[in-house]
């Protein structure tokens, strides 16, 4: 799995993928967190190297796109070997905080703006 | 962390809330971000071959390898369970199909305007008043200039009068945070109305 050259760089992450192009589960948005479960479940599988990459990075919460940025892997690639960690009940996932147009959330917005005002 | 069960693992992390920092190509969306950001603003690279060809269509892959859209970000820690994210959407709008779920759960955007041409902005004020998501409009001048007063700007794009539009500086970070807190207070106010 050396593919450090430069054509390498879109072919790989297809063979990390096992040829999956979509994702089994829709959890996994731009700014969904995802937590490694620690201690791993008794009957874990030995991941597979970039699996184990994932769960190192996100020991602590860590958002999806900050994944696939620190991974050098496209966001598709990262959800969909999310999607196996999940099932592998390996990770936990955190969705954002929902926004409402209709019923906008005065409490989150005010928090917002006292922590831009504190940059 | 130790002890708690997977359940309360997941709500240990953050709330994530997001904005978008859109506009033209060459604007200075990335220069904005990374003003405020607490890190430097990161990159994600999504390879256009992936949307509209199947994996059996690699070949000559390397002919396509430029091919890619890409996504830069930053991060602010708002507080110890708020974090707000803010991505600059690709500069051009044809490719933001390729962020199915970008514009989707955003708090609002900004529409960064060069102020040597305005009109590279118009699809992104277009885009998000179309999909009803709030917005402020930032007028960058660059190197801090800005030789336009707001209101000819805003006739220009046809900015209608409840959404702000603010002189600023995408490499000063004052400048962006006062942008990004006038779109929380159109936000807000906006909510105490309705």
């Amino acid at each position: 799995m050396g593919g450090g050259d430069s054509a390498g760089r879109l072919v790989r992450p297809f063979a990390l993928t096992g040829g999956r192009t979509r994702p089994s589960r829709a959890d996994f948005t731009l700014i969904a967190t995802v937590t490694a479960v620690d201690p791993p479940p008794a009957a874990a599988a030995r991941p597979q190297p970039e699996h184990t990459r994932i769960l190192r990075l996100c020991a602590e919460p860590v958002a999806v796109a900050e994944l696939a940025a620190r991974l050098d892997l496209p966001v598709s690639v990262v959800v969909i070997l999310l999607c196996d960690l999940l099932e592998a009940g390996r990770i936990t996932v955190r969705p954002p905080r929902p926004v409402s147009r209709t019923t906008p959330d005065l409490d989150l917005l005010q928090k917002v703006r006292d922590g831009l005002g504190r940059l | 962390m130790a002890g708690s069960d997977v359940a309360t693992d997941a709500s240990s992390a953050p709330d994530t809330v997001k904005i978008l920092i859109a506009g033209g190509f060459g604007v200075g969306k990335t220069t904005m971000v990374g003003s405020v950001s607490e890190i430097v603003p990161l990159r994600t690279e999504e390879p256009l071959t992936m949307a509209g060809l199947g994996v059996d269509d690699l070949d000559g892959i390397e002919e396509k390898r430029a091919t890619t859209v890409a996504l830069d970000f930053g991060r602010i820690t708002i507080s110890q369970d708020l974090v707000l994210y803010l991505f600059g959407t690709p500069g051009q709008q044809r490719f933001w199909f390729m962020w199915n779920d970008l514009a989707l759960g955003a708090l609002g955007a900004v529409v960064l305007v060069d102020v040597r041409r305005p009109e590279s902005s118009f699809a992104a004020i277009d885009f998000f008043e179309r999909r009803g998501i709030p917005f402020v409009v930032g007028v960058n001048g660059f190197f801090g200039e800005h030789p336009y007063p707001p209101e000819d700007i805003r006739e220009a794009l046809a900015v209608p009068e409840h959404v702000q539009l603010l002189l600023c500086d995408a490499r000063d970070r004052e400048s962006c945070r006062d942008v990004l807190i006038a779109l929380i207070d159109q936000l807000i106010a906006s909510a105490v109305q309705a």
